[in-house]
């Protein structure tokens, strides 16, 4: 908590930090950032429009955003179920899964993308028996839907877990106890507590899985219109020499993750405010 | 009122009770269980197994094989190096933007930290792009490098900066909440009582930050190891020369060289499960992720 006044603070090295400290971020990250915006911003209006509403961009948004959306609902359901049996059941094996969750943080998105498409193939271990149904997995959106669910897991389970843990559970008996179905309090008393979380991490795993390329491409046969995401657009652009279309796609794309930046930390004020006013 | 008349209903009442476990909450609770392993099974487990039954499909020996050809070599060189750079900078990166934003109180701080946290909301592929149009031929400083015989981008250098940019918060987003916690008495103490800056911070800070600086130091150097899509924009895939380990991943498995692809791969995977070992010891040394 800060003071009326401030005692005078004795630790050295603020200059020497603050100084490094901008000077990297400057070098490392606002200078080029800004580089991409300027390229952008040297080309005529009607060539950017153009060029950010082509037919082939506007496949690869409604891809890209479609994939990311259904992944992300997909998270928050299966995140939430996971999540819940992770804090509130003991079964052998907990502590495991438990660590097993930050896997897609630590696994290096190519190897998920080529093991997933080993797995999800028409003679993989799942693969074979979804093929029969007539559910192809591999080279389709089913896939890049497969591949953004797996990357954006752990943000919905790592965020609603602790929230999971905040519910008290003496307020739940105590609704029992008056009679609530146990529908009744999942409804008034856990989604309330748990909701500004389970939002966090659904625009979590979504912000993470618009971008994502690495465990995407190679499941997802790469057709253009059809199977062809963003990134991998702004990356045949660069391929074809041309830097200003994919300077064009990439201020697209860093709008939208400043846009999904600015939803996270408004979410996460409403949840503290909200926390605030339980307690 | 009347009682319950006999055992069977005097149980029956008692499992209605709050807080009793009856039929339907266990029932709820193995399918909740079982909806989660099926779930992680299918999408954790099996890729993971896949990546070594896969790499392994044709013995051992064709396993070891793999690693005998140079290319495979120079990528693991490659990656080597790369997280020998890029670790190292960004942890000190990360100590001293966490000790000016901890230790001090100015203007600004709250946006400083949105920016170092930046990284982190940018896709791989324009990580790598913003390099491309500074360091490339047709970028800012395209011309001055190529006048200078500097190659930035399809060498190492960009390499690293791409790697630099994507790891970039990583250490400093786990010391910062840190050392807001802990707070500056002991420093101040240490101060006072004469201690000099280095002294304070080897002595005082280190000790008691170091187990959040390891965590932060293992996830920066799995994602430095790991990083696929923004080495792979500035890379320019020269086999044998700038394809770090996911890059040559690519490379094989578009050749077919299943065997191959997969027995790189299991290096990589098996640098996760050491990474979330250590993080998980981490933990249980007490450690909480704030």
């Amino acid at each position: 908590m800060k003071g009326p006044r401030r005692e005078p603070n004795v630790i050295p090295g603020f200059g020497i930090t603050l100084g490094f400290t901008t000077f990297f971020l400057c070098a490392i990250v606002l200078i080029p950032l800004a580089a991409l915006v300027l390229k952008a911003g040297g080309m005529e209006w009607e060539r950017f429009v153009g060029v950010i509403t082509s037919p082939r961009a506007l496949a690869s948004y409604r891809l890209s955003f479609g994939a990311s959306l259904l992944a992300a609902s997909m998270n928050m359901i299966f995140g939430f179920a996971i999540a819940w049996t992770l804090v509130r059941y003991d079964f052998p094996g907990r502590k495991i899964i438990d660590a097993l969750i930050d896997m897609p943080f630590a696994l290096p998105t190519a190897v998920s993308g080529i093991a997933l498409t080993a797995v999800f193939a028409g003679n993989g271990w799942i693969g074979q028996y979804l093929e029969p149904l007539g559910i192809q997995v591999a080279y389709t959106w089913i896939g890049i839907t497969v591949a953004l669910t797996l990357i954006g897991m752990p943000f919905v389970v790592r965020t609603v877990q602790p929230a999971i843990q905040e519910v008290q559970r003496d307020l739940e008996d105590a609704a029992e106890t008056l009679g609530a179905g146990r529908f009744y309090v999942f409804r008034r008393i856990i989604v309330p507590t748990v909701l500004p979380a389970l939002l966090t991490g659904f625009t979590l795993a979504f912000a993470r899985a618009v971008g994502e390329y690495g465990s995407v491409i190679f499941i997802a046969g790469n057709m253009p219109m059809k199977t062809e995401i963003t990134p991998l657009l702004i990356y045949i652009k660069l391929e074809e020499f041309d830097y200003v279309g994919a300077a064009a796609l990439g201020v697209v794309m860093l709008s939208i993750s400043f846009a999904m930046l600015l939803a996270i930390n408004l979410l996460q004020v409403w949840g503290r405010k909200r926390m605030m006013v339980s307690r | 009122m009347a009682g319950p008349s006999s055992y069977a209903e005097l149980a029956a009442e008692l499992a209605s009770r709050p807080g009793q476990t009856n039929l339907r909450s266990t029932l709820i609770r193995w399918l909740l269980i079982t909806v989660s392993l099926v779930f992680l099974g299918a999408l954790l487990a099996a890729p993971l197994f896949a990546v070594f039954a896969t790499a392994l499909s044709k013995g051992w020996q064709a396993y070891f094989q793999s690693f005998v050809d140079p290319d495979t070599q120079a990528a693991i060189r490659l990656t080597l190096i790369t997280a020998a750079v890029v670790v190292p900078l960004n942890t000190v990166f990360g100590i001293t933007a966490a000790w000016c934003i901890a230790k001090f109180e100015f203007r600004g701080k709250s946006i400083l930290i949105t920016l170092i946290d930046l990284p982190l909301a940018v896709s791989p592929i324009v990580s790598g792009l913003i390099y491309v149009l500074l360091f490339g031929l047709n970028g800012w400083f395209g011309a001055w490098l190529q006048e200078h015989e500097i190659s930035i981008v399809y060498a190492l250098p960009g390499i690293i900066l791409a790697t630099m940019f994507v790891t970039f918060p990583y250490v400093a987003r786990e010391l910062i909440p840190l050392m807001q916690q802990l707070g500056n008495d002991e420093e101040e103490a240490a101060i006072t009582l004469g201690a000099g800056g280095w002294f304070t911070f080897f002595r005082v800070t280190l000790p008691r930050i170091r187990w959040g600086l390891v965590y932060g130091v293992i996830l920066c150097n799995a994602r430095a190891m790991g990083e696929f899509g923004a080495v792979s924009v500035v890379s320019g895939n020269i086999r044998g020369l700038t394809t770090t380990m996911p890059l040559h991943i690519e490379i094989l498995y578009n050749e077919y060289n299943f065997v191959g692809a997969f027995a790189v791969a299991s290096l990589l995977s098996m640098l996760a499960v050491v990474t979330l070992i250590i993080k998980t010891l981490v933990e249980r040394s007490g450690y909480r992720r704030r």
